[in-house]
């Protein structure tokens, strides 16, 4: 595709409107191109996208599909004889209410990324303007995403053990305690809660830095000559500029919380009151062998994703940003 | 909802429709047999072995007993595979014909699928003379898997503790094994007892007192067929004893952040006293010993504490079963591995574990056992099937952690309830999933 269009947008969170600005001459249709041309044209986009088509189609639509077709069987996961049981793994999902219990799991990691959204924007913000070690800040906020989550799960094991580093740590400020961090269940989802703010954080930071950054510098200027303090800088300038991402952050953060995972299954594999939605869908899949059922939930779970990001979509419409 | 979503799911609803019954191992090789080879020299082929021994696979074991066995199967080549989360990366792979040639047959697997994915290592008729535990893989009369070691339940302790406490006779009654751990917290350092809460699967090893509680070989038939958890009963005695255990703070602080491979040494210098769990765990507890550099002869094993006529009583049962893949394109050389690892690699010695093999001597560890007048059962397994059945079906889950960790909460007040509602409503479930589940 091209334009004459020379004055790129500095600011990349805002798309030109090209098709206005390109000069008419431009856009003048040239004579009509021998047939073959015309199907290559056509075809082209489809070559580049073969390979990452073939790539989302196998493993993730097809998954999908095979997961939507289990939910309707009483599969056990490896034997040779499956039976369609129509909508019964549905019916058995809504009419057992102890299946639904653990979304109260996820209260937790909701507050947790309330915390997180709020801690992210508060470093991206001072991040972005000079200070020192600026880059090594950086570095040590985004740290914890480069580490795979399974090691993140046996380190804070070693940190919430009794006399472990937590303790230490609080021992040297003189406070010794005696707290078992993962003995209660709410001590336990809130210890939980905590490493995956620690876990998630930097994705967050670096998505909100990358955001304010493609803000031009001569808006802040601009606003410092009429006199704007920091505090007004961020209200009227950051937050609005970054919207789309927050609003991303935000429904990102809902459906992580109602699927999270990774850190609870490897710390108390859902014991003491921690499980959530899908370790029960795990535990219905590979302890009780009930592939079918488990199918279903992971269906449902996707449908109430879905329904939660469409109806947050509704609330916060996704405006262009124009902040010039 | 937006165009882009609706078209997603119209795609994934189409193929959804096209795609149901694209599982399943093809049937055609069902009932296939794994003969034993008439000449060791003239078998050959590459066969892989999976094991969940990553430790024995890490540190050359493995290839010494292979290269041991080609000296008689000269044309063999034995390749191995260690899966650290056994159960959950062999059910996926089962799925296709791939799953080595010889591997040790999972939970997952129904009993009687077993011809669909086994080859069949004769009958039982004829191996139950030389065998130890043939009837827990035998489907109509052909035996499809050989364990290689016998394992027996009983709670791995520090005698030097023990001893320093007062205590020199093993407890015979939950009372006396409460009273004596009592006696390990007052007058020692150690932890009396450690539920290795953390790690999971150390707490389902309590599932193994049925039978040794009342010396009754049809426990598991009694499983199958009433509640578990009625008054008096082998589960019910062995849950009670380790909610006792905790409530009355003779477990750790916090179990939550037990820590396996640590309790190993922690045992073996003793900072902890007692642990359940089985005759396998002998020789990590004393490996554990020798490394932390203190007396492994410190490590003792000793039964439930129930007596039935003045006797304890013990179970052993078999360790993973051995099988061959039907699917395996050389499975005489297979059969081979299976027959002399069971019968001539000396694995079940090194690991000081009970043989297989009918005639053989009891290992050296075990010598207590012998002196004390332990008696030995095997239960009978011909209700297995079954049981697991409902265990699945009712999600009980008595092989799973998962009821165990409820307990031990219970017990330690994060769980609200009392323990007989607990194990009334385990009862109840149970049973009235029992009804539902045909055989």
């Amino acid at each position: 595709m091209t334009h004459a269009h020379t004055h790129t947008p500095t600011h990349g969170t805002e798309k030109a409107p090209f098709e206005a600005t390109a000069p008419a001459s431009k856009r003048a249709a040239p004579a009509p191109a021998p047939r073959r041309a015309r199907t290559w044209r056509l075809l082209t986009p489809w070559l580049f996208l073969l390979a990452p088509l073939a790539l989302l189609i196998t493993f993730t639509y097809a998954p999908i599909a095979n997961m939507v077709a289990y939910s309707f069987t009483d599969w056990d996961g490896v034997s040779p004889e499956l039976h369609y049981t129509g909508a019964e793994n549905y019916t058995e999902i809504f009419t057992r209410e102890d299946l639904f219990q653990v979304f109260w799991v996820s209260g937790y990691y909701l507050a947790a990324s309330v915390i997180q959204i709020v801690a992210a924007l508060y470093f991206a913000t001072i991040l972005s303007f000079n200070i020192r070690f600026r880059n090594f800040f950086k570095g040590v906020l985004f740290f914890p995403s480069l580490v795979n989550g399974v090691a993140i799960g046996f380190v804070f094991l070693y940190f919430f053990q009794d006399r472990g580093t937590l303790d230490t740590v609080l021992g040297l400020f003189g406070y010794h305690t005696d707290h078992a961090w993962l003995g209660t269940p709410t001590s336990a989802n809130v210890s939980l809660a905590g490493v995956s703010i620690w876990r998630y954080l930097g994705m967050n930071f670096v998505l909100f830095l990358g955001a304010i950054q493609s803000i031009p510098g001569e808006l802040y200027e601009a606003a410092e000559l009429d006199g704007a303090g920091r505090w007004h800088q961020f209200r009227y300038i950051i937050l609005p500029g970054i919207k789309p991402v927050l609003t991303l952050t935000v429904i990102l953060s809902v459906s992580g919380s109602l699927s999270a995972f990774e850190i609870p299954y490897i710390m108390t594999g859902g014991a003491t009151g921690t499980e959530t939605f899908v370790i029960q869908t795990v535990k219905l899949a590979f302890q009780f062998n009930k592939t079918g059922l488990a199918s279903a939930a992971a269906v449902v779970l996707l449908l109430i994703i879905l329904l939660v990001t469409w109806v947050q979509r509704r609330l916060v419409p996704d405006d262009r940003v124009d902040l010039v | 909802m937006n165009r882009r979503t609706v078209q997603v799911l119209a795609t994934v609803a189409g193929a959804a429709l096209l795609l149901p019954g694209c599982t399943g191992t093809g049937g055609s090789a069902k009932g296939a047999d794994a003969k034993a080879p008439d000449d060791p020299s003239q078998v050959s082929g590459t066969i892989t072995v999976l094991t969940v021994r990553t430790d024995l696979v890490q540190d050359g074991t493995m290839k010494k007993y292979a290269a041991e066995f080609n000296k008689t199967y000269p044309k063999v080549k034995v390749e191995f595979q260690a899966l650290t989360n056994y159960e959950a990366e062999i059910k996926i792979r089962m799925n296709t014909d791939d799953y080595g040639d010889v591997l040790l047959i999972p939970a997952v697997i129904k009993k009687d699928d077993y011809p669909k994915f086994f080859a069949s290592l004769g009958t039982a008729a004829e191996r139950s003379k030389k065998y130890r535990f043939t009837d827990f893989t035998t489907v109509d009369g052909k035996v499809y898997g050989q364990s290689p070691v016998g394992v027996m339940p009983g709670f791995v302790y520090n005698k030097r503790v023990w001893k320093q406490a007062g205590v020199t006779e093993w407890p015979t009654t939950a009372a006396e094994f409460l009273a004596d751990l009592k006696a390990i917290k007052a007058k020692t350092d150690a932890i009396p007892y450690y539920t290795n809460f953390a790690a999971q699967w150390p707490l389902t090893s309590w599932t193994y007192v049925d039978g040794s509680v009342h010396c009754d070989p049809q426990a598991t038939t009694k499983l199958a067929e009433g509640d578990p958890w009625a008054e008096g009963s082998d589960l019910r005695v062995g849950d009670t004893l380790l909610y006792d255990i905790v409530k009355q703070g003779l477990a750790e602080k916090d179990p939550t952040t037990s820590n396996w491979e640590e309790s190993k040494p922690r045992t073996a210098k003793g900072e902890i006293a007692t642990q359940w769990l089985g005759t396998w765990a002998i020789i990590q507890f004393q490996d554990a010993a020798k490394k932390a550099g203190v007396n492994p002869d410190d490590i003792g094993f000793m039964p439930f504490p129930a007596q039935t006529d003045g006797t304890f009583c013990a179970t052993v049962g078999p360790d993973y079963n051995q099988a061959v893949n039907v699917h395996s394109p050389h499975k005489e050389a297979a059969r081979a591995w299976i027959d002399w690892f069971t019968d001539k690699s000396g694995y079940d010695k090194d690991n000081l574990a009970i043989s297989p093999l009918k005639d053989a001597a009891m290992p050296e560890v075990l010598k207590p056992y012998e002196e004390a007048g332990v008696k030995l059962i095997e239960l009978d397994d011909a209700a297995g099937a079954k049981v697991k059945l409902i265990d699945d079906e009712s999600e009980v889950g008595i092989y799973k952690p998962e009821y165990r960790q409820d307990l031990v909460d219970l017990a330690r007040g994060a769980k609200k309830g009392s323990l007989d509602d607990f194990l009334g409503g385990l009862g109840k479930k149970w049973t009235g999933t029992q009804a539902n589940v045909g055989h």
